[in-house]
């Protein structure tokens, strides 16, 4: 009997310390680093659907299907975003009747800071809210701002722009999506 | 031992739930909630976002919430992962549980392990009394004792 139970408990250990390690594993694997971008990839954009900060209801990226879609991720706290926000705008103006959308996507923050950064910045495009910031990390972003262009069948075209965009960076962006 | 076990699990589980009705401080609070942007809790952050979230738990004390309306506020804006401890409802339960099974099944496993160690020293120990001894052995001992004595 203290044969079997040395060599039962021996069993027990073994395999708690196993499934530990294959907990840890899964974890390491399954962790999500975002989308891979650059060197010509065009991986489709992962979908989402948030509740808009500029109206009521939620908004899906499948719905914008067929549209070219500028995805700027910004924060009310984030200074670079608040020097952008004119040039987002103003893209917005220029290219919308060519069927294009800039939508920005307030991560990590209260809905209200973000409501007031959108009145006072006189924003018109649509912006949604993701506060756990969970949108972001599928998409890789690891920090604020950052901005992605979706082409007309929902793939991420080109690169990312890490950073405060600049006007010439969001018109090749743009221009590169319509194209594609 | 089970319903001590059963006892220990209800206190664990009771004690923050009373606190939870409280008026806290923000120091207290500090501990409890992360900086979503920094992954450290906000006593630990100077963070743009830690420090308007301070700001707003300072607001939501002055006007009267208790730390489980302020919690569920956060918890509204910035997900669960807002809380520096898992909740205790679902899967994140098992994060209060396990800590406490794993001591049990600890604290079995040393009392087993003591037991068996117990009963092998019994068992190889000298029985009472000793082994019988040689007669004539013993007649000499008597006489090297009454020799000593005299």
């Amino acid at each position: 009997v203290t044969w079997s139970l040395k060599h039962g408990l021996q069993a027990l250990t073994v395999a708690v310390v196993l499934g530990l390690l294959a907990l840890l594993i899964w974890k390491v694997v399954h962790q999500d680093k975002g989308v891979k971008l650059g060197g010509g990839r065009t991986p489709p954009a992962p979908e989402f659907a948030l509740s808009r900060l500029d109206a009521p209801g939620k908004l899906k990226l499948a719905s914008l299907r067929g549209k070219v879609v500028v995805l700027n991720f910004w924060a009310s706290w984030c200074a670079p975003c608040k020097t952008e926000a004119p040039r987002l705008e103003a893209a917005w103006q220029r290219y919308r009747a060519r069927g294009v959308v800039v939508l920005g996507v307030d991560g990590q923050d209260f809905s209200g800071d973000a409501k007031r950064f959108i009145r006072k910045h006189g924003i018109t495009y649509p912006n949604v809210h993701d506060g756990p910031g969970d949108i972001g990390t599928k998409y890789g972003v690891t920090g604020f701002p950052e901005t992605y262009f979706v082409d007309r069948r929902g793939r991420l075209i080109g690169d990312r722009v890490v950073g405060e965009v600049s006007a010439d960076k969001l018109t090749a962006g743009i221009r590169r999506a319509l194209e594609s | 031992v089970r319903l001590a076990a059963a006892l220990l699990l209800a206190l664990v589980l009771a004690v923050p739930a009373a606190a939870s009705e409280r008026h806290p401080t923000l120091g207290e609070l500090e501990g409890q909630v992360m900086c979503p942007t920094c992954k450290t809790t906000l006593d630990q952050s100077n963070a743009p976002i830690a420090n308007r979230i301070r700001q707003f738990i300072s607001a939501r004390i002055a006007a009267g919430d208790t730390e489980s309306e302020i919690k569920a506020k956060l918890v509204a804006q910035f997900g669960p992962a807002i809380l520096a401890e898992p909740s205790k409802h679902g899967f994140n339960l098992l994060a209060w549980v396990l800590p406490f099974v794993a001591l049990g099944v600890g604290a079995a496993v040393v009392g087993w392990l003591v037991w068996r160690w117990s009963r092998g020293r019994r068992q190889s120990a000298v029985p009472a009394g000793g082994p019988p001894i040689d007669p004539e052995l013993e007649r000499r001992v008597d006489e090297e004792l009454a020799r000593f004595d005299g």
